[in-house]
């Protein structure tokens, strides 16, 4: 491997200890950030975990598989709705949450299918999964009539639904998960998923599925049916995105068609771009920093805070076109090593004066 | 007269037009069990688009296609390649963004067991003697090291028909002779067509050459015939 950015090491081989000692730190700290803060950090950090959660599934789509999904939030809103009308019908949250995964793993694999088998090339993907989830808002949108009812619950159009309940503790469902509770479950999920990616990126499958991304016909002319890698992160991305919904939903108490407008897609784009997409802490990170800025500029009162993002994003596209963290990454790496080399070369030079 | 079986490889009436463009017309080619054999001619006389067409990364406008009695004509890329067929690209086609050994890797790895893989994967590499670049970035390397790259990765395939499109371009008189040493070592056990212009090159490997011009077979003959020949000569100093 050639090691130009420390935030870059080669995806194929099992992380090196700094990254877990670096890991290990994230998570602690993580952890007994709570015991320190108020509640209204607990609030803040959550959604910001939630978002981190859904930018991590496009980032690992986009970055490692190629694909730039713009509809990764078809899957968030489903994810959400389905958490919000199963628990709403049947009082129980726990399988709500397993299902509100397991509806978009089974979306995303028929819209995959029809997109991927049938060889679209990337720019007709990324414009269909961006109109699917404009149709699929649209749609939610026009449900405000009594007649749209699943089981019990009013989908309500355009209002969404609220009073979405809590998550219950599986073990015992009449005590519930409330902001600190919620803080520790999105604050979980995220880094589970986060690990679980990376090591999926040293299998063989994962290392296949950068290989698509480097040069798929050359993929396909060693025998690999690229299609079938693609269809596999498709839909694991899905889940994930589904899996944020269903967080958000718990973090609101509602869930509602902006979910999945061209706003919430967009500002996923950007979380990844900003972050960078050539690593998977980058989507996170990315997350953290957008969201950051977008509150401050709020509270600062500037009036058109999108239009500051969207000067925000022309700037990294055209002067840190990869993102931050790798552009972090490869600074330090060139700064250590002109110390490095400037120790060398003066070491050697006193060794020569002494002979 | 061979028999059916006798061949790996047959086209029939094998064609590929691109809009107005013949690039291949009508190409009757047979290929036998264990042959090696070189195709030549000028620019643009469709052999690189043979060469796509018998990979399936191009489909072709008429005509069959029977690899080992299979009719691949219509067959995905990643299908014909699990039947046996490698190749390596007029232009280097291999993995940028990742270092020699994964790019030989994931070759190694399609059909082998992780552990024999890794085995695969060493012997490809002090074979081709890439030692020293085995953890460079291929994207890096010049013309002729991703030539041996990509060697390596098709040879990690195993292939029972293995073409070679170009394989000296780039490469020094050394490395040119070295992989001129690697076909002949490979003929013993695979089929193998070479596109290639360095008629040096072509004159030590050659059994049967076959000439291409204007996507037609000229001529099919030993290489003493071929350079003899008044035809083939006007067509390489373009009097044709």
């Amino acid at each position: 491997m050639n090691p130009k950015n420390w935030f870059e090491e080669s995806h194929s081989e099992m992380p090196k200890p700094w990254w877990w000692v670096f890991i290990g730190f994230l998570i602690l700290g993580g952890l007994i950030l709570p015991m320190f803060t108020e509640i209204d950090v607990h609030l803040d950090m959550s959604i910001i975990f939630i978002f981190a959660l859904l930018s991590l599934s496009m980032g690992f789509l986009w970055g490692y598989g190629g694909m730039l999904s713009f509809g990764q939030t078809i899957f968030f809103g489903l994810g959400g709705y389905t958490y919000a009308i199963w628990s709403l019908n049947f009082n129980e949250t726990t399988f709500g949450l397993i299902l509100a995964v397991f509806v978009p793993l089974l979306v995303s694999c028929a819209l995959g299918y029809f997109m991927i088998y049938g060889r679209i090339s990337n720019i007709y993907f990324t414009v269909t999964t961006l109109v699917t989830t404009i149709v699929l808002e649209k749609a939610v949108r026009a449900t405000s009539d009594e007649r749209f009812v699943i089981g019990s619950v009013r989908l309500k159009g355009q209002n969404g639904i609220s009073s979405v309940p809590d998550l219950q503790i599986p073990w015992n469902p009449d005590e519930t998960l409330f902001l600190t509770g919620v803080y520790y479950v999105t604050f979980v999920a995220l880094f589970l998923t986060y690990i679980a990616l990376r090591m999926l990126l040293i299998t063989h499958f994962g290392r296949v599925l950068v290989s698509i991304r480097e040069n798929e016909n050359r993929t396909e002319l060693l025998g690999y049916d690229a299609r079938r890698y693609k269809l596999g992160a498709f839909v694991i991305s899905g889940g994930i995105a589904g899996l944020a919904g269903a967080l958000y939903g718990i973090w609101g108490n509602f869930v509602a068609p902006e979910m999945m407008n061209l706003n919430s897609a967009a500002n996923i784009v950007m979380y990844v771009i900003v972050g960078g997409k050539s690593t998977l802490i980058g989507p996170i990170f990315g997350t953290a920093v957008v969201q950051r800025v977008t509150t401050e500029l709020g509270m600062a009162g500037v009036g058109q805070v999108t239009l500051y993002l969207g000067l925000m994003l022309i700037i990294f596209v055209m002067v840190f076109p990869r993102g931050i963290l790798p552009t972090l990454g490869t600074l330090t790496f060139i700064t250590f090593d002109k110390i490095r080399n400037y120790y060398k070369n003066n070491f050697d030079k006193g060794d020569k004066d002494g002979q | 007269m061979a028999n059916k079986s006798d061949y790996i490889l047959q086209t029939r009436q094998l064609s590929k037009h691109f809009g107005g463009v013949k690039a291949i017309s009508n190409v009757d080619f047979n290929l036998l069990h264990g042959e090696l054999r070189c195709l030549i001619g000028p620019n643009g006389a469709g052999k690189s688009t043979f060469f796509k067409m018998l990979s399936a990364q191009h489909a072709p406008t008429s005509g069959e296609i029977f690899f080992k009695g299979h009719n691949t004509t219509k067959a995905g890329i990643h299908k014909v390649s699990r039947l046996g067929i490698g190749i390596k690209n007029q232009v280097p086609d291999v993995f940028d963004g990742l270092d020699v050994k994964e790019n030989i890797w994931l070759a190694a790895r399609f059909c082998n067991t992780a552990e024999k893989a890794l085995h695969i994967v060493d012997d490809i590499i002090s074979r081709l003697s890439l030692e020293l670049i085995a953890h460079k970035l291929v994207g890096e390397l010049a013309h002729g090291e991703r030539q041996w790259v990509e060697f390596g990765m098709v040879s990690a395939l195993d292939p029972q028909l293995l073409l070679l499109d170009e394989p000296t371009a780039g490469m020094t008189v050394d490395e040119t002779a070295k992989t001129a040493e690697l076909i002949l070592e490979l003929n013993k056990t695979i089929s193998i067509i070479v596109v290639e212009h360095d008629m040096q090159f072509i004159r030590k490997i050659a059994n049967i050459v076959t000439v291409f011009h204007q996507g037609k077979i000229l001529m099919e003959d030993t290489m003493e015939n071929i350079q003899q020949n008044e035809l083939v000569r006007n067509i390489y100093l373009g009097k044709s």
